[in-house]
């Protein structure tokens, strides 16, 4: 048996960076990265953008102990190129998934990213192709996927795909799930179909407080690392195959949603379908109390 | 070359297909190959929830025929719907679900060809064409991340650098050619022979691996991706690396 070593640093998961959050995830002391930054796997396409490049290019890879159990674990970080999907960057997450698949072990996702990457936009787009599949692959030999969302990127664009094939995931109030992001709803279709400059409509209609009400994501936590941990811990324990059974359940799941909720308007009138004393006092509710409100939430149970 | 230009090409001996809004579904008899389930995001048009359920809803009625009869997914659309209602709803949720249904079809033994014959661009290109086994192309066929004008936008570089640089690599700007070179579209057809034999020789190859990343570095558009992936997974596999907690 091996030791399990709590970890038990506490940490803003928004404020933090890839490497923070990985150290206050896994057991203490169990990390170990693959390509790290001393290999220098650049992207060969900044340059041409007269753009610095990053010795890891924004995400971190390796093996680490969840709990005392192996794990494989993917940390974007935000604060280089907004954790975009590049050449390098999705190579390093596709090798890992490929890994998962072959020696069966689970992975951890931490998302922090604006999509693909404008620069490299052919390679990140491919990219997010090849991982999504590489998720599929793993699941269906019953690896578990588990994404976690709270970070200062987001999770848009192509990013926002990749999760939708994971098999849990786990976000908080600050984490934002969204293909379109704010801004290019605005430039492509007006700010009479979207202000991007309203903080507080970005956050209802794309935050993880709504995320969860309706079932895109399964578990609500704090913006604690401590939090995301237990939370990783306990989604790894329920594993759900990619198969026609819950392909089929997630297709009745996503039809009600739109019988349900695809006339309203705001975010607001979907809180109150959901049986939501004060839905306007959603946005101001500590995590506690947001918990009990949300009873009669949607969720993805066995449908994702 | 129209979509029933295509359709009559590639099924000259008879298919039965409806058409749905912008979506097309229904069967043909492909020569020398046979029955062929035929899908399509036709007209230009956006990918919202609305439209990705219901193709969706489509592959699963075809994974739980159990007939393993291949699939051709015809592609020409936009990007995804941008919209507050699509976001407010979860559209990453019905792409991805999207996605999925097609990877599961596969899966479970059907072949799944996707036909580009027009636009496709960023979350539906993902979700739709990208998503398939093998992806061919016509020509003239248009994918796109983003265009350059809104590319010009995002990176702050005027038009006319960023179609300079267009010209020494593949690696950002839209285009046929570049999702060619990049591993994403393994073949161009040529739109003057039959297209029905084109067809039947992508079904005729073994279901192999996800080589895109592999084309891309034999045609230079992607020189690292596939080299990397492997060196993780050998990294990953090493048990040296596994000597912590």
């Amino acid at each position: 048996m091996t030791a399990v070593t709590a970890n038990d640093v506490s940490l803003s998961w928004y404020e933090a960076s890839a490497r923070q959050r990985i150290d206050a995830l896994v057991d203490a002391g169990s990390f170990s990265e693959f390509i790290g930054p001393e290999l220098r796997e650049i992207s060969p396409h900044l340059s041409i953008f007269d753009l610095p490049e990053q010795f890891d290019d924004g995400i971190v890879i390796g093996r680490g102990r969840l709990d005392g159990a192996p794990v494989l674990v993917a940390a974007q970080e935000g604060r280089f190129m907004g954790g975009a999907f590049g050449e390098v960057h999705g190579a390093k997450l596709t090798g890992l998934l490929r890994a998962a698949r072959a020696l069966k072990q689970d992975l951890v996702i931490l998302f922090d990213t604006g999509g693909v990457r404008l620069q490299e936009a052919n390679a990140g787009e491919l990219a997010i192709a090849e991982i999504m599949r590489a998720v599929i692959e793993a699941r269906r030999e019953g690896v578990n996927v588990v994404g976690l969302i709270g970070g200062r990127a987001g999770c848009y664009g192509g990013g926002s795909l990749i999760a939708g094939t994971c098999s849990k995931l786990i976000i908080s109030e600050q984490g934002r799930l969204s293909v379109s992001g704010p801004e290019v709803i605005e430039t492509n279709k007006g700010i009479e179909e979207f202000d991007s400059r309203d903080r507080a409509l970005v956050w209802r209609t794309m935050g993880g407080k709504h995320r969860y009400l309706i079932g895109g994501a399964d578990t609500f936590v704090d913006d604690e690392a401590l939090a995301f941990r237990e939370a990783a811990i306990t989604a790894l324990k329920v594993g759900t195959r990619c198969d026609v059974t819950v392909l089929e359940a997630e297709q009745a799941r996503l039809e009600r949603r739109l019988q349900r909720f695809g006339e309203a308007e705001d975010a607001v009138e979907i809180w109150q379908a959901l049986g939501i004393d004060d839905p306007t006092d959603v946005p101001a509710l500590p995590t506690g109390a947001f918990l009990r409100a949300a009873t009669n939430r949607e969720n993805a149970d066995d449908a994702r | 070359m129209t979509l029933d230009d295509i359709l009559t090409g590639l099924f000259p001996n008879g298919r039965k297909i409806a058409t749905n809004g912008a979506q097309i579904s229904g069967q043909a008899v492909l020569p020398d190959v046979g029955p062929v389930h035929v899908l399509g995001i036709t007209q230009g048009q956006p990918l919202g929830v609305d439209e990705a359920i219901v193709l969706a809803g489509r592959v699963i009625e075809i994974v739980k025929s159990g007939d393993r009869a291949p699939i051709l997914l015809l592609v020409d659309s936009a990007s995804q719907h941008m919209s507050k209602r699509d976001e407010l709803l979860g559209l990453s949720e019905y792409l991805s679900h999207l996605a999925k249904t097609l990877l599961l079809a596969e899966a479970e033994g059907h072949r799944t060809v996707g036909l580009l014959y027009g636009g496709s661009a960023a979350g539906a290109f993902i979700a739709t064409a990208l998503a398939t086994g093998t992806l061919v192309a016509l020509p003239g066929a248009h994918p796109a991340v983003m265009d350059l004008p809104s590319m010009a936008r995002v990176t702050k570089l005027p038009i006319d650098v960023l179609k300079a640089k267009a010209e020494a690599t593949p690696v950002f700007a839209p285009g046929l050619d570049n999702m060619v070179k990049t591993g994403g579209i393994q073949i161009v057809w040529d739109a003057d022979a039959p297209l029905a034999p084109q067809l039947a020789a992508v079904l005729r190859q073994p279901q192999g691996q996800d080589d895109r990343s592999r084309l891309g570095a034999n045609r230079g558009g992607r020189r690292k991706a596939a080299e990397l992936a492997e060196r993780i997974a050998r990294a990953a596999a090493s048990p040296q690396e596994a000597r912590h907690g």
